[in-house]
């Protein structure tokens, strides 16, 4: 093994004017407080398994993060496909039968929630951005790290591996409710459902190694002169997701745990007296409804595990596209930190007619009506951040949009369904599912997309084609909108969620017509993805290089001493920072923009409020 | 074309489907309106501002696209504004969960006259039973449940013995009378929903659940199931028939007791009984003659 342990520890205690160096400065200004800690040693690999497949440097670890991710949500996409070839055209594809889609629903809403978007955002973005924008040379557990994303691919082996077992992957629903779940009657009650508990203990226990990298980097590892009030939004929204995953996931796992005990030996956590077919089963004494509050006690927290770096990105993204400071930068440190907390106490507006003390719904309205007030503050500084800017109407600022529009769409009708009476008759019908999907599915992807554009030259060194984007932009835009705009009025109607075929029921002839038009614009949409997915592979091959910077964004993960940056990210020195990641147009200012790293004496001239 | 006018096309689209949507609620036949109203109050609330977010997304679009010369302003903050808009939305949300709180509060408060009915589910079907002539339903047991005893009534229970058992899947309602809907399952989650009735609740094993509402439409009217039960699910379905105060009295009239089919079971074994006993006397004559 030629593999060695690099020392890095003889830079800590240089004083800030050696290290920034600027002339004609006058000392003071340009103070940054030394480091504290020596510089951690970095693990170089040299043979291909320790620098490409059992990698520690963060930025590989992402991008293994972001393709497993991606490979699962194409697998969830497919059966999405599945399901509307159904809905929209019953009996067409024969082999669909009930069982069958019902493992499609279920698989297909696990995997986008848990494996595609948890793991895309945290394990993918959160490696790749955190150290670079913190100015830190990799996580603080590099080793952990890597066996996080192991952890992580097992659990994914093992959840397809349920496709192929006996009986199928389970079929309960992805919120897995019991009894049903692990009953006959419900297809994969066997293989499937013990697989599905296993991987998700799995992702668990991944994630939670991944996860307190990603909070200690951020309280520990930051360079010198980043103050957590100068973080870029992007690593404010990982960072509470990540402290929310690590509170929520453990609910996940004692479920899990629980049932998997139900079911494999017969204890009775969320079992009840049960008659099946005729007989009494050896149950007795459990509770289902304890394992909806156990579930959604990490299930609501989980919508913001989702959402939080969705909104940190796409602030990021906004105020370097339409090239001015995010306007409220601390509005919007605290509506994150402030939505982070409040999702732990909203969790039954799930459960407002599962049948829990009806009591209940008062207090859980109350709260979750009360989370739309920071989530409104946070639209309103998206759109007055982009007032009297200066737009570059490009592929990135066109998902940002779109996020917006989305966004606001499904936060609005998250007030419907939120407000505990209003939600009775809209409950469990297909107002919830356009909601959700329109909220956590829709405005995140947008987000995704929009990160995709905006990083991609960071990553390869190569710019993606403007004219493909713009028309992957458009397609998945309109087509997703147009999916569930009109999915909600089939909710108003009363027609229920999880019905494989409506037979003739007055509900449902009347909107036979827009099921067909629904089914067509989800396939239109996902092969959409395949412009972005051929708009890749072009650039690498033949694309663009990128300058340096292109976007002239201000964020350390922008200023590394080569792009794509190498392991270890800033070469020789780490850099010092002196101020927000948001002085954009400072007026007096050379250029629209000043980075991080530039130090007060350069820019005394000018007019620079914040830092 | 200008990103500004699709995203302009888009809300205009949005506003105009809603408009003349053909898709809407069914017509309510229950008391509660207000649940409707408050729909009705979130729309125009909740849509203006979507509404108004959007188009002013879309004029920032407009005006502010990216020009060499134009430099953005630098205002990192701007607390006046901030305290505006965080008292505004705080008013506006509170104005939309008032209503909704008070509906709640009526929705969770039974009114006193409300006859009860119990709704006993299974994987995958409905049956009923109301309470006979003294107002109450006898109590009931999983386990009590075999073909004599379908409900599972405590043979113990006077209450149970006059209640009226509808063992099929439609259930008649008196049109004007509060019912108060007792929800039971013998297996998994389920949920007795009709849309034009707007309410529902989970049923669910090991305990009873109620909600209630008024019928105010006479007409027949289908119930689906709606919590997700399993594979036969969406071939859950029921029926509700609501009916002037004399047809209905007199379709109860028809209905079985709990009292009428123990003593038809009873005559059941009697005759099974007499039966066995001709067969015997058959046999022993049989070898008499033999």
């Amino acid at each position: 093994m030629s593999d060695e342990y690099e020392n890095k520890s003889g830079y800590q205690a240089q004083s800030s004017e050696a290290l920034t160096g600027s002339a004609g400065s006058t000392p003071d200004m340009d103070y940054v407080r030394p480091a504290e800690l020596p510089e951690q040693d970095l693990y170089h690999g040299h043979t291909f398994l320790t620098k490409w497949v059992f990698c520690q440097d963060a930025k590989v670890i992402g991008v293994q993060y972001f393709l497993t991710a991606v490979f699962t949500g194409i697998v969830g996409l497919i059966l999405s496909w599945l399901m509307r070839l159904q809905l929209g055209f019953p009996g067409l594809a024969g082999f669909i039968t009930a069982e069958h889609y019902y493992q499609f629903v279920t698989m297909h809403g696990m995997i986008m929630v848990v494996y595609f978007l948890t793991a895309l955002f945290l394990g993918g973005f959160g490696n790749y951005l955190i150290p670079l924008m913190v100015g830190a040379r990799d996580m603080v557990f590099p080793y952990v790290n890597m066996l996080s994303f192991w952890m992580f691919f097992v659990a994914v082996a093992v959840l397809m591996a349920s496709f192929f077992v006996p009986g199928g992957p389970t079929g309960a629903g992805w919120t897995l409710y019991p009894p049903q779940t692990i009953l006959e009657g419900t297809p994969g009650s066997g293989m499937g459902i013990l697989l599905m508990l296993v991987s998700l203990a799995l992702f668990v226990i991944g994630f939670t190694m991944g996860g307190l990298n990603y909070m200690i980097t951020v309280l520990q590892a930051r360079t010198r002169g980043m103050t957590l009030m100068r973080m870029p939004l992007t690593v404010w929204g990982i960072f509470t997701a990540t402290v929310l995953a690590m509170l929520a996931f453990p609910a996940l796992l004692v479920s899990a745990i629980m049932m998997t005990l139900d079911k494999v030996i017969g204890t009775s956590f969320f079992m009840p007296t049960i008659l099946k077919a005729g007989e009494v089963l050896e149950y007795g004494g459990g509770s289902p409804i304890l394992f909806q509050h156990l579930f959604w006690f990490f299930g609501h927290p989980e919508v913001y595990i989702v959402a939080l770096p969705a909104f940190g990105i796409v602030s990021d993204l906004i105020s370097v596209h339409a090239r001015k400071n995010i306007f409220g930068y601390r509005m919007m440190v605290w509506a994150i930190v402030g939505i982070g907390a409040l999702s732990f106490f909203v969790w039954a507006h799930h459960m407002y007619v599962s049948g829990m003390n009806p009591w209940f719904g008062f207090f859980f309205a109350t709260t979750t009506l009360i989370i739309a007030v920071p989530t409104a503050m946070k639209v309103y500084n998206w759109i007055l951040t982009l007032w009297r800017g200066n737009i570059r109407i490009n592929t990135v600022m066109l998902w940002c949009l779109g996020f917006i529009v989305t966004f606001v769409n499904g936060g609005i009708t998250g007030i419907f369904l939120g407000n505990v009476s209003v939600d009775v008759p809209l409950s469990d019908t297909y107002f919830v599912v356009a909601h959700f999907h329109m909220v956590m599915g829709i405005a995140p992807v947008m987000v995704i997309m929009g990160a995709v554009y905006h990083w991609f030259p960071l990553i390869t060194g190569r710019l993606l084609n403007e004219t493909l984007g713009k028309w992957h932009f458009w397609a998945t835009f309109l087509g997703a909108y147009s999916i569930y705009f009109p999915m909600h009025y089939l909710g108003f109607i009363g027609v229920p969620r999880r019905y494989y075929e409506m037979y003739d029921s007055p509900y449902m002839t009347s909107a036979v017509g827009m099921n067909e038009f629904i089914s067509l614009a989800a396939f239109l949409v996902g092969a959409a993805q395949f412009i972005l997915i051929f708009n890749i592979i072009k650039t690498l091959k033949t694309g663009k290089p990128s300058p340096k910077n292109p976007w002239k964004a201000n964020s350390l993960e922008w200023h590394t001493s080569t792009q794509p940056p190498e392991h270890g990210n800033f070469g020789e020195r780490l850099p010092v920072v002196h101020r927000w990641p948001y002085d954009f147009s400072v007026p007096g200012a050379k250029d629209d923009f000043i980075p991080q790293t530039t130090p007060p004496s350069e820019v005394a001239h000018t007019k620079v409020e914040k830092t | 074309m200008h990103a500004g006018i699709i995203f302009f096309l888009v809300i205009l689209g949005s506003i105009l489907f809603h408009i003349f949507t053909p898709w809407y609620w069914t017509d309510i036949a229950s008391n509660w309106k207000g649940m409707d109203d408050t729909i009705t109050l979130t729309f125009w609330v909740g849509g203006g501002v979507f509404v108004a977010v959007c188009l002013f997304m879309i004029y920032c679009v407009f005006k502010y696209s990216y020009k060499e010369d134009r430099k953005a302003e630098y205002k990192p903050e701007d607390k006046k504004l901030e305290k505006i808009l965080t008292v505004a939305t705080t008013l506006g949300v509170a104005a939309l969960l008032a209503p909704g709180l008070i509906i709640w509060n009526q929705y969770v408060n039974v009114p006193k006259n409300s006859i009860e009915i119990d709704v006993m589910a299974w994987q995958w079907g409905w049956q009923y039973r109301l309470p006979g002539n003294d107002g109450k339903l006898g109590t009931t047991k999983v386990v009590n449940i075999n073909d004599d005893n379908p409900f599972g009534i405590n043979l113990d229970d006077p209450y149970g013995r006059d209640d009226v058992m509808v063992q099929s899947d439609i259930i008649n309602l008196e049109n004007n009378r509060p019912v108060k809907i007792l929800l039971r399952s013998v297996d998994v989650l389920h949920n007795w929903y009709v849309p034009q009735f707007r309410a529902k609740m989970d049923a669910v094993p090991g305990v009873v659940t109620y909600y209630w509402f008024e019928p105010n439409k006479v007409g027949e009217y289908e119930v689906l199931c709606a919590e997700y039960c399993g594979v036969g699910h969406y071939a859950m379905r029921g029926g509700v028939e609501v009916q002037d105060p004399n047809s209905y009295q007199e379709w109860l009239g028809e209905q079985e007791t709990f009292s009428d089919l123990l003593a038809k079971q009873n005559k059941e074994i009697e005759t099974k009984k007499v039966a066995k006993n001709n067969s015997n006397i058959e046999k022993v004559i049989y070898k008499e003659e033999k």
